[in-house]
């Protein structure tokens, strides 16, 4: 007979590893996948993880690579924050979609006017937006204990809506035949999040997320508020008698997440994306959370989770235009991926035994 | 910016030496990009079968490829250079929101040809195509408003584009010239295709009391919510889906795009692509008009057959005067036809529709 025996300390060994025995993990029933569907599985999976790396092309896809894990670790990072004291933070879509629509509003009153203050300005904006819609569940909670859960969840749809009558109404570029959708600030300079060096992928949005892992990390490791955050999300009471104020480290937690939620939107509107539209949103804040977790809510392990999911991405289009795996299959390969290492942890805090259990 | 020009283009001549005949003749590679999945029963599902099309009539000449489920943004632009890189020679964008990332690519991409869909932006190597889906709307609004015996039809739009709104007032119009009592109920339901809102939507209006549903969605999901509901119309969209024939689907608006894809692939085979700006409805048959059923009464049937015609032939025009602006204002005099920058660019509602167009 096979039990689990729970461990009295979870294993630092499985916590490590399991983010790699779940990649093996997705290979090989990815692979199995692939296989019923009629393509050669090993090929599958060297287009999707080999290809964007160290194929004929990776010259760009390199580049891509961050464009497409700048915004997620940037989200994660904050998100991680607040998972880790048990604050969840479900709507960082919606704090990302505000951040851009701050962001991009102030770029936009200045058009056509050029200064190099618009997008320090900018950026200003974004991480106020991302903020101020974080701090409405957090606000509630502190307030009336409502479920942050829940608000900010369906803060994700108010702020969908939002962002459709921008496109539609104020935002909307004046030259654009009616057609919904703000101008493009890639053809605003003053506005426009360009590549710091050409061909390199390398924008504001990726320097601002490397900060923020260097800030997160050090916080954690060094500083009295990780202690709290830590501290809370272990042993709750214990943190209540070292004098840990619950509210304000809420507001904190939910605050820090909106605001980097928020700075990952503008980045993007000012940047890869260009313009708001009204489908602008395509679901970072919310892959950011398989992110956080996939990285162990440590910011060094969010760094190599982003660059994971985005790999992912970028390998799962190449392989479906060059072999014709369709696109459910890649979200299934995705998912297959949480999966696996939700499924896995459980090693982390039970050991598996084989034969009887012994009757206490 | 510079230097992945140079390298593109060594590598599309890379790319193309791999595909290469014996006899040096090239297979020419075609990509689609898609907004949704291929099996969404309307929009994709009909450009897919456009690809399908290609491939079957050009056989051996022709590759294609495509990837589905495209976001629009930034995305989009990876997906298209991917293509570029990987040989293309031409390369069909199919939604309203890839236009600054074609024309972003295509400026990277010289020799590589684009052709956007619904857009209006074109550049040298850029195209752009679109249906004038407002003539089925006529027809379909003609069946609408001889068959609605509650004089609600429930309308589902996706967003509040030109497109969309062209489509609201082709219906309405004709819909009120052969039932005046006749009243539109719209939803919006600010996407394309999305099942569940699309069947929330639905539900929602058959309970206002609509016996007629338009839906200006691809999936299937209004269909089916109409037939649990048993006494509710509807209509296709973009594809026949034939499969909910022959109630409550009585017709159904078709985009045949295999025709045009056929022509713009043997072109730039042929080595005459232009860039140029088609706009196509029935007549040439790039908007079909599905199969009406016998839930139709056969005087109704042969009324909006006749509109076809007409419409096809180019003897009628579903935007013919005299109309009103739901303010009122006069739009078009006894006899007058819409211009094309007018249709294009239409952002109100004629007369007698009720309810804002949401900003």
């Amino acid at each position: 007979m096979i039990w689990l025996e729970k461990r009295p300390q979870p294993s630092r060994f499985f916590a490590y590893i399991t983010p790699l025995l779940a990649v093996l993990a997705t290979f090989l029933f990815g692979g199995l996948l692939f296989a019923a569907l009629g393509k050669d599985p090993v090929q599958s999976i060297i287009t999707i993880f080999w290809e964007p790396l160290f194929g004929e092309f990776a010259f760009y896809y390199r580049p891509q690579l961050l464009i497409k894990g700048a915004p997620l670790v940037l989200i994660a990072i904050g998100l991680s924050l607040g998972f880790k004291a048990g604050i969840w933070n479900i709507g960082a879509e919606g704090q990302y979609i505000m951040g851009a629509l701050f962001g991009a509003g102030v770029g936009l009153a200045f058009y056509p006017a050029e200064s190099v203050l618009i997008f320090p300005a900018m950026v200003m904006a974004g991480a106020l937006g991302g903020w101020l819609w974080a701090m409405i569940p957090a606000f509630l909670k502190v307030r009336f204990g409502t479920n942050e859960i829940l608000v900010s969840l369906m803060l994700v749809y108010v702020a969908e809506q939002f962002l459709a009558s921008m496109s539609l109404g104020l935002l909307k570029n004046p030259e654009g035949f009616g057609f919904p959708g703000s101008r493009n600030l890639q053809q605003y300079d003053s506005a426009h999040n360009a590549e710091i060096i050409a061909g390199t992928g390398m924008h504001w949005g990726v320097v601002a997320a490397l900060i923020a892992v260097i800030f997160a990390y050090v916080l954690l490791a060094r500083h009295r508020l990780g202690f709290a955050v830590r501290v809370t999300g272990e042993a709750p009471r214990a943190a209540r008698f070292a004098g840990v104020n619950p509210g304000r480290l809420v507001l904190f937690c939910l605050g820090t997440s909106g605001m980097l939620a928020g700075l990952a939107g503008l980045f993007e509107v000012a940047g890869p994306a260009g313009q708001v539209s009204i489908d602008f949103n395509v679901g970072y804040g919310f892959t950011a959370i398989i992110v956080a977790f996939l990285g162990r809510l440590h910011p060094i392990g969010i760094v190599l989770a982003g660059l994971l999911m985005a790999l992912t991405y970028i390998g799962g289009d190449i392989a479906q235009s060059q072999l014709g795996l369709p696109a459910a299959a890649i979200q299934v390969f995705q998912g297959m991926l949480l999966f696996f290492l939700l499924a896995l942890d459980l090693f982390t805090n039970y050991r598996l035994r084989l034969g009887r259990a012994e009757t206490a | 910016m510079k230097l992945i020009t140079l390298l593109a283009s060594a590598a599309v001549a890379l790319g193309l030496a791999g595909g290469a005949y014996a006899d040096g003749h090239e297979k020419t590679k075609v990509g689609f990009v898609f907004v949704g999945p291929i099996g969404d029963g309307g929009w994709t599902y009909e450009h897919n079968k456009g690809r399908l099309a290609v491939e079957e009539a050009l056989g051996d000449a022709v590759e294609t490829v495509y990837v589905e489920n495209v976001a629009e943004g930034p995305d989009s632009e990876r997906v298209m250079t991917q293509m570029a890189l990987d040989g293309a020679d031409l390369i069909f964008t199919t939604s309203f929101g890839y236009m600054d990332p074609t024309i972003n690519i295509a400026a990277k991409f010289p020799d590589v040809k684009f052709e956007h869909a619904t857009g209006y932006k074109r550049a040298d190597n850029v195209s752009t195509y679109s249906a004038r889906f407002y003539e089925g709307r006529a027809i379909q609004g003609h069946i609408a408003g001889k068959m609605t015996k509650s004089n609600i039809i429930g309308y589902i739009a996706s967003y509040p584009i030109p497109e969309v709104i062209r489509g609201i007032n082709a219906a309405y119009i004709h819909a009120a010239k052969v039932n005046p009592d006749v009243e539109f109920k719209i939803i919006w339901a600010y996407t394309w295709f999305d099942p569940a809102k699309e069947a929330d939507a639905a539900r929602a209006l058959i309970e206002q009391g609509a016996d007629v549903v338009l839906q200006h969605t691809d999936s299937t999901a209004p269909q089916a919510a109409a037939q649990e509901a048993g006494n509710v119309v509807t209509f296709g969209q973009a594809s026949d889906m034939g499969q909910y024939a022959p109630f409550p689907r009585v017709s159904s608006i078709i985009d045949d795009w295999a025709p045009y894809y056929i022509a713009r692939t043997k072109a730039v085979i042929d080595g005459t692509w232009e860039s140029t700006d088609t706009w196509d409805g029935i007549g040439p048959g790039m908007v079909g008009i599905g199969e009406i059923s016998d839930a139709v009464p056969a005087d109704v049937k042969e009324e909006a057959l006749a509109m076809k015609a007409a419409i096809a032939d180019g003897s009628y025009h579903p935007f013919t005067g005299p109309l009103k602006k739901q303010d009122g204002s006069d739009w078009l005099a006894d006899g007058e036809v819409a211009d094309d920058g007018t249709l294009a660019g239409m952002n109100f509602y004629v007369e007698g529709l009720t309810g804002e167009i949401p900003q």
